[in-house]
């Protein structure tokens, strides 16, 4: 019987812990990861300045990859990208100068609905855009 | 007897938990380097012997000849997208779609429009800004599509690697730059 009364209270209370999750609204700013580690797996920093040639690879890595280009933007430094295989990976890369020596590589992924937080994924990106560039890719802490 | 209902409880909570926690993970070959990458390049690539500037405004008029309409461009980089939708019904579908609803009385959805999205990216291999003769430019071109069925659902999502689309694509394009060097 005390069994289960105590099988009820905890079903009631999953069920007030399924209520109190934040609403959907939140969704847009929420990540699962912070901001710093966040970073840190997104970016790398290559030993050029040629932002031109950088944006041009990009693309082609993105083409090589499966992608089609969504769009690019020569000034901003950015390049977006769709990947359809029985799923749909969205993906935009975007280049900065840093210092006077190299550029800086951000990506971020978006798979169905989730984004891509893990690093694998991104490290096997920042190799094949080294592979096209013949530039070693630098972690950035 | 108690045993038993506090582990039942404890299975209950550890499911609630996997359901709330259960992103699904992106594939491990999402963005590695497959083994067709080349293969695909070398369907998807040619090269033809003008200038970057004189290929985009070509490869944008036989894109609008082919009925897409321009997403987005960048002329810096050599990038167009457009996109297009257009019917996806297949006659062999709705055909196993009436004999299944005349033996089972239920009623399958069938495909029914299609997204078709594009991107054309040209590459400059040799600039020569005298003559434009003397100048290489690569095209790569990108096909993939969205299809949908009569439900409203998304039934396929993929890149169209076929052949003889690629091959039908540059050949228009080919024509399409005479037209443009020739000024028609």
């Amino acid at each position: 019987m005390k069994a289960k009364q105590n099988f009820a209270s905890i079903s009631i209370l999953c069920f007030f812990m399924l209520l109190s999750c934040a609403p959907s609204n939140r969704q847009v700013l929420a990540t699962n990861e912070s901001q710093v580690k966040l970073r840190a797996i997104q970016t790398r920093a290559y030993d050029t300045t040629d932002k031109q040639m950088m944006l041009r690879a990009i693309i082609a890595t993105l083409q090589d990859l499966d992608f089609i280009i969504n769009g690019a933007d020569h000034v901003l430094g950015t390049v977006s990208g769709t990947k359809l295989d029985r799923y749909a990976l969205r993906m935009t890369v975007s280049v900065r100068p840093r210092g006077e020596t190299q550029l800086l590589v951000r990506a971020n992924a978006q798979y169905q609905i989730y984004a891509v937080e893990e690093p694998e994924p991104y490290q096997q990106f920042f190799e094949a855009l080294s592979k096209s560039i013949f530039l070693k890719a630098h972690q950035v802490e | 007897m108690r045993r038993k209902s506090y582990f039942g409880a404890g299975v209950c909570i550890f499911l609630l938990f996997q359901l709330t926690s259960c992103a699904p993970k992106i594939p491990p070959e999402a963005l590695q380097l497959s083994p067709e990458s080349l293969k695909n390049r070398q369907l998807q690539t040619r090269r033809f012997d003008t200038d970057e500037q004189t290929m985009l405004s070509a490869s944008a008029a036989v894109l609008q000849d082919l009925g897409f309409t321009i997403d987005e461009s960048e002329t810096d980089l050599g990038v167009i997208a457009c996109s297009k939708t257009r019917g996806a019904i297949n006659a062999g579908q709705i055909a196993g779609a009436v004999i299944f609803a005349v033996l089972t009385g239920s009623v399958t959805p069938v495909d029914k429009d299609q997204l078709i999205r594009a991107s054309l990216i040209t590459y400059p291999i040799t600039v020569d800004k005298e003559d434009k003769s003397k100048c290489r430019t690569a095209v790569r071109v990108t096909f993939q599509r969205i299809v949908r069925n009569t439900s409203n659902q998304v039934t396929r999502r993929e890149c169209i690697n076929d052949p003889e689309v690629y091959r039908e694509f540059f050949e228009k394009l080919s024509q399409s730059v005479f037209l443009e060097a020739h000024e028609i």
